[in-house]
């Protein structure tokens, strides 16, 4: 192995002034200018997690014979663009074009194991790992390229897949380098990494191709995917959770609805297959109007769910106590507030598909689960298969913004495929079924006192939080597919999920002396999963809410308050430059501005969200007029990527705020479709402006979850600065604002 | 079961199904097309949205007993040869107007079917417009942006 004395040679490199040019201009001029290479620093900090067990590059990184690179992730595409970013980070440490940089994301025994897309993560992970594995591929290349060419690696110039001898002007292809093997290295610290100041594509705005392939009407998604001889198949769903099946009465089908191909009952999960797809809708929906099923156990009455959950829920858990928030409370007047959060659907616009192929040996499945990787390990379980006889390739569906249907609906296909094995079997889920069977994200309740000091500080803060699972995403715990819940005998879930990420961001990032999280776990009515932000959505809007009524009490302006509470330069950047961006703002009659803050989990990005609202108080109608974010992910990747999260973020938790909310009766959910389940519309949707404060020397972190929980707080900071009506129950509706 | 004949994207296709068949699952399913999606069912998402003889239709919940004749315009016959896109579809493209792009269908057929009547629309009747098209990752902004760039451009 030949040393490479990156230090010196940085330092060379440093001392000679070099400039980095754009290499695309480079194809013409080759042979009077060479290239400069861009200046790199040694990366010495934390590798990800993800590349935990994935430590070579080439579990990253191939070379390709034709002059690409092949990039693999385990992360996959939603809508969020980790495709492009990946690939930008690669081109950017291998001096490439970017359109020779090809990124496969997620297959079973083909890319990296990176369990869940979720959690803002998928930046600080995967593409962190690509670049780190993209940074040693350089360096093997031009150390193995040294010795073919039989020259100092000062000598010799990489990008575009080449690497040459200044000198000699001999130059080797990566493919020749490598002479048909791959880079088994493992990563290992020091890395050296392209200093920022010299990145072509990373921290650009560089629009996503597959954007290009959507406007077109070219396959892009599960849904798109056709294969000959596929058949398609609808399962008919129980009548309630606990349901089972009691008789069906399917010999009338065949007359009734033609190219149905078979029925398939296990235990009360029922299936039909049909050679089209409409067909096999009729057949379910003739199925489902011959069938009866036990009741299933009682929903408790809406109206007082939050009592219900209070009543079923375990003694609390003290996840944080600084200080002595007791001895504080119990000397001072102190506020206090109730907030609460209805359960929200993940509502994704394109119902979960699934398609599966067991051709008597391996079962394939083609998803868009979020973690293909757990999901065949639940399903291996269920099927009591070998997984390695599992294959699952991930295909992008319609934006689900969590644990959503799309296991699920692998699991059907799945269970359908190996009783009608050599065909491409397809799975398409009606919207009812995904409105009704969706994990919502859990309803919550956070109370929070807090007290004063006599400089009108915040002296002491207790929360106490009442959370349900927020993930029950699949893992070998079976249970965790919801038709393993209906097969003979049934498979229910062993365990509770992740309970931690309900008390997420109930801590308040300001400097407070006294400090105690209460977490009170419930298992409650309804399945619940990971919706984006977690329990952060529910705890920022009373942190951020109540932060407003505590500058109140202190007689102090909203974001001053804040800002007299904060230490972090980068949160004061945030809440500066949004006090900044709406400093012109006038407001009229019945118009209002509202703030809200956030560091997501404490830990990653800072968020400083305005609101400006009008209301009505004589029908309690909101309109919301504009929306200002600004935002520091630490290193931007794709510019117009993350201004695009935060956008739609903004909105959607907007529309979370003022209109969502999972509807039932004792006997049923009735939130069944669009209309039982509205949405923002294009008449109520803001104008939104989104601020980014680049900080290219700063770990990169996600961002798709982060505008989504200060967006609620600022939207109700916004009303009642508006009317003086303060709403502590979402969603916001009119009806509670003429209440008030 | 009966046969249909009829006139997509230019073309005169066959197609024998039966009469109830919702003209979304005759245009995905039968003749492979891509551009308009399954939302719903229901017609309340837009997702599946066509062109009519040039007016925007609800593909989901139309028989294709009652097409008969009418000329019928998917996203893929937008685009004039294989190459030039149209001018609503470039827009969407340039102003990256999309998140999952799932609903994108619907926004740029609404989007042809609106400029076809009013090619200088309004902020307000943009959104009128479009009120029947939902998009879930909040990418509304710039579907707007990306509609006032297509009537500039057309």
């Amino acid at each position: 192995m030949t040393t490479l004395h990156l230090k010196s040679r940085r330092r060379f490199l440093k001392n000679m002034g070099f400039i980095s040019v754009g290499f695309s201009l480079l194809g013409s001029c080759l042979e009077v200018e060479d290239p400069s290479m861009a200046t790199r620093m040694d990366f010495e900090g934390k590798l990800p997690g993800s590349m935990g067990h994935a430590k070579t590059v080439n579990a990253w990184l191939e070379i390709l014979e034709d002059g690409n690179i092949r990039v693999l992730s385990g992360k996959v595409e939603l809508g969020q663009g980790i495709r492009t970013a990946i690939q930008q980070v690669a081109a950017e440490e291998l001096d490439m074009d970017l359109e020779k940089v090809l990124v496969h994301l997620a297959e079973t025994g083909r890319t990296p194991n990176e369990g869940y897309t979720g959690a803002s993560a998928s930046i600080q992970n995967s593409a962190m790992s690509v670049r780190y594995a993209a940074a040693t591929a350089r360096q093997e290349l031009l150390a193995l390229a040294s010795k073919k060419l039989n020259t100092p690696i000062d000598d010799l110039l990489l990008y575009n897949g080449i690497i040459k001898s200044k000198q000699s002007r001999k130059s080797l292809t990566f493919a020749e380098i490598l002479e048909g093997e791959q880079i088994e290295k493992e990563v290992m610290l020091p890395i050296p990494i392209k200093d920022y100041r010299e990145h072509r594509y990373v921290g650009k705005s560089i629009p996503r191709p597959d954007i290009g392939e959507m406007v077109r009407g070219q396959p892009t998604y599960i849904q798109d995917l056709r294969f000959p001889g596929m058949v398609h198949a609808r399962v008919v769903r129980p009548s309630g959770y606990e349901s089972k099946l009691v008789s069906m009465n399917g010999t009338g089908l065949i007359d009734e609805v033609s190219g149905v191909l078979k029925t398939v009952v296990k235990g009360s999960f029922v299936g039909v297959i049909a050679e089209r797809e409409h067909q096999a809708i009729q057949a379910s929906q003739y199925l489902k109007n011959n069938s009866e099923w036990t009741s299933a156990k009682p929903f408790p009455e809406s109206e007082s769910l939050y009592d219900y959950i209070k009543g079923m829920a375990n003694a609390p858990e003290t996840v944080k106590n600084e200080g002595d928030v007791a001895k504080a409370i119990n000397s001072v007047e102190t506020v206090k507030s109730i907030f609460t959060k209805p359960y929200i659907k993940h509502a994704s616009l394109g119902p979960a598909c699934g398609i599966a192929m067991f051709n008597g040996d391996v079962l394939h499945i083609w998803s868009h689960s979020q973690g293909i990787y757990p999901l065949r390990e639940g399903l291996a379980t269920m099927l009591n298969m070998d997984p390695d006889k599992i294959h699952i390739t991930s295909v992008p569906g319609a934006g689900c913004f969590g644990h959503s249907t799309a296991d699920d609906a692998a699991t059907d296909a799945a269970l359908l495929a190996l009783e009608y094995p050599g065909k491409h079997l397809r799975v398409q889920w009606s919207r009812q079924d995904e409105h009704i069977w969706d994990p919502y994200g859990p309803a919550m309740i956070t109370e929070i006192e807090a007290s004063l000091d006599e400089n009108h500080k915040i002296n002491s803060w207790n929360v106490e939080v009442w959370t349900d699972s927020h993930s029950t995403r699949p893992n070998r715990d079976a249970g965790t597919l919801l038709a393993a819940r209906y097969l003979e005998p049934p498979i229910q879930m062993k365990s509770r999920g992740y309970l931690g990420g309900g008390h997420r961001n109930a801590d308040p990032y300001y400097t407070i002396p006294n400090l105690r999280v209460n977490a009170h776990y419930y298992n409650g009515p309804f399945r619940v999963s990971s919706l984006r932000s977690l329990g952060s959505f529910a705890n920022i809007f009373a942190v951020e809410s109540f932060m407003d009524v505590m500058a109140d009490k202190a007689g102090q302006d909203p974001l001053e308050f804040r800002l007299n509470h904060l230490e972090d330069e980068r949160a004061i950047a945030v809440i500066q430059k949004v006090q900044a961006l709406t400093s012109a703002q006038n407001k009229e009659d019945g118009e209002g501005i509202g703030y809200a803050f956030m560091r997501y989990k404490n830990t990653d990005a800072y968020i400083a969200v305005a609101a400006k609202v009008t209301v009505d108080k004589n029908n309690g109608n909101v309109g919301l007029i504009k929306m200002w974010a600004a935002v520091d992910v630490g290193e931007v990747i794709n510019m117009d990527g993350l201004t695009n999260q935060i956008e739609g973020g903004m909105i959607q938790a907007a529309s979370w705020t003022l209109k969502e909310e999972v509807t039932f009766n004792t006997t049923e959910i009735t939130s069944t479709d669009w209309i039982k389940y509205p949405i923002l519309k294009f008449s109520e949707v803001p104008e939104v402006e989104v601020t980014i404060i680049n900080r290219p020397s700063e770990n990169a972190k996600g961002a798709g979850e982060v505008p989504v929980p200060p967006t609620a707080a600022a939207i109700a900071n916004a009303i009642y600065n508006a009317s003086g009506f303060r709403i502590n129950d979402l969603p916001i509706t009119p009806e509670k604002i003429l209440k008030s | 079961m009966p046969t249909y004949h009829l006139n997509v994207n230019g073309s005169q296709k066959m197609v024998e199904t039966e009469a109830d068949t919702p003209l979304l699952y005759v245009l995905r399913d039968y003749l492979e097309l891509n551009g308009p999606k399954f939302g719903c069912g229901l017609a309340q998402c837009g997702s599946c949205h066509i062109l009519i003889n040039g007016n925007v239709a609800t593909s989901c919940t139309l028989p294709i007993a009652s097409i008969g004749e009418a000329e019928i315009t998917t996203l893929e016959g937008l685009a004039s040869g294989n190459e030039k896109l149209h001018k609503v579809q470039q827009a969407f493209l340039d102003e990256q107007a999309a998140q999952c792009g799932y609903c994108l269908n619907g926004m740029v057929i609404t989007t042809v079917g609106l400029l076809n009547k009013n090619p200088n629309p309004t902020d307000v009747e943009i959104r009128n417009a479009l009120q029947g098209n939902l998009c879930r990752c909040g990418t509304h902004s710039r579907i707007i942006r990306a509609i006032k760039t297509a009537a500039k451009n057309l």
